[in-house]
């Protein structure tokens, strides 16, 4: 039974999936991007054009979204920082595993109080208050 | 071991020679500028995110008259022409790069291509003639 080869980077673990997460986050958000700058465009038309196409974000649904939008962008960011450093520190390589997970701990710093201001409205919305 | 096993092994130090061999720097000014570009945006894009999202309660807030007042001022509308141009041409790049990587038919890499390249300047036409056009008295 042939083995695969020892040593190689980025085949399987941490490596390979913070690689996979990396295209997923970049190619959503480049979607994302078509989508935001058309609709944003229709301030160009009118402004109740473009009032009207906002309203129909204006639900809890979009605002998950929004929530998954800043996760997925920030990773992407803090996951860039982490590929330039592999690629032009000379530690980079030996140290990419803990800068992964030093990314991750970073990620969860900043989304645990982004993602209460950012589901403040729909969660006051939903369960009564202004 | 004969020469001519290995014709294409060129002394080193030689210099490569373009346009007759078809070979080009592109795909290492493209890696260069991932990273480059990246840099930028994280500045740019987190900032945006932030103040967007964050700060300023997301879409829910969102109308004519915010997009009006935000544009009224030229940081701000540099700053977007900025992060679209480089946004656009980064994840363009990003797109073509996964492009390369999984259509494996010649003929679905580049219908796929034409239609990446297609939405590039459709966004970067579009966005930045709103920038550079928007009317906030505009009826």
């Amino acid at each position: 039974m042939p083995t695969a080869p020892a040593g190689t980077l980025y085949r399987g673990r941490e490596g390979m999936w913070s690689w996979v997460a990396h295209r997923i986050t970049g190619a959503l958000t480049f979607f994302f991007l078509f989508a935001h700058v058309l609709d944003t465009a229709l301030v160009r038309v009118s402004p109740e054009a473009y009032d009207t196409v906002i309203a129909t974000y204006k639900n809890p649904i979009v605002n998950l979204l929004e929530v998954a939008l800043v996760g997925a962008v920030l990773y992407h960011a803090l996951n860039g920082v982490r590929v330039i450093l592999i690629d032009f520190w000379s530690k980079g390589p030996k140290y990419q595993q803990a800068m992964l997970w030093s990314i991750v701990a970073v990620w969860m710093l900043l989304m645990i109080p982004g993602v209460y201001f950012m589901l403040e409205h729909t969660v006051s919305a939903i369960f009564g208050g202004s | 071991m004969t020469s001519a096993e290995a014709p294409d092994i060129r002394a080193p130090r030689t210099q490569r020679t373009f346009g007759s061999s078809g070979r080009s720097n592109f795909e290492l000014y493209s890696w260069l500028f991932m990273r480059i570009s990246g840099l930028v945006l994280i500045f740019l894009v987190l900032g945006h995110l932030f103040i967007m999202n964050v700060l300023d309660g997301g879409v829910q807030r969102i109308n004519f008259a915010f997009v009006a007042g935000r544009w009224s001022s030229p940081f701000w509308q540099v700053w977007d022409l900025l992060m679209l141009w480089l946004a656009q041409l980064h994840g363009g790049n990003g797109l073509r790069v996964i492009i390369n990587d999984y259509a494996e038919r010649d003929s679905s890499r580049m219908w796929l291509k034409a239609a990446l390249y297609a939405s590039m300047v459709l966004v970067l036409v579009t966005g930045t003639l709103v920038i550079f056009t928007f009317d906030p008295n505009i009826s």
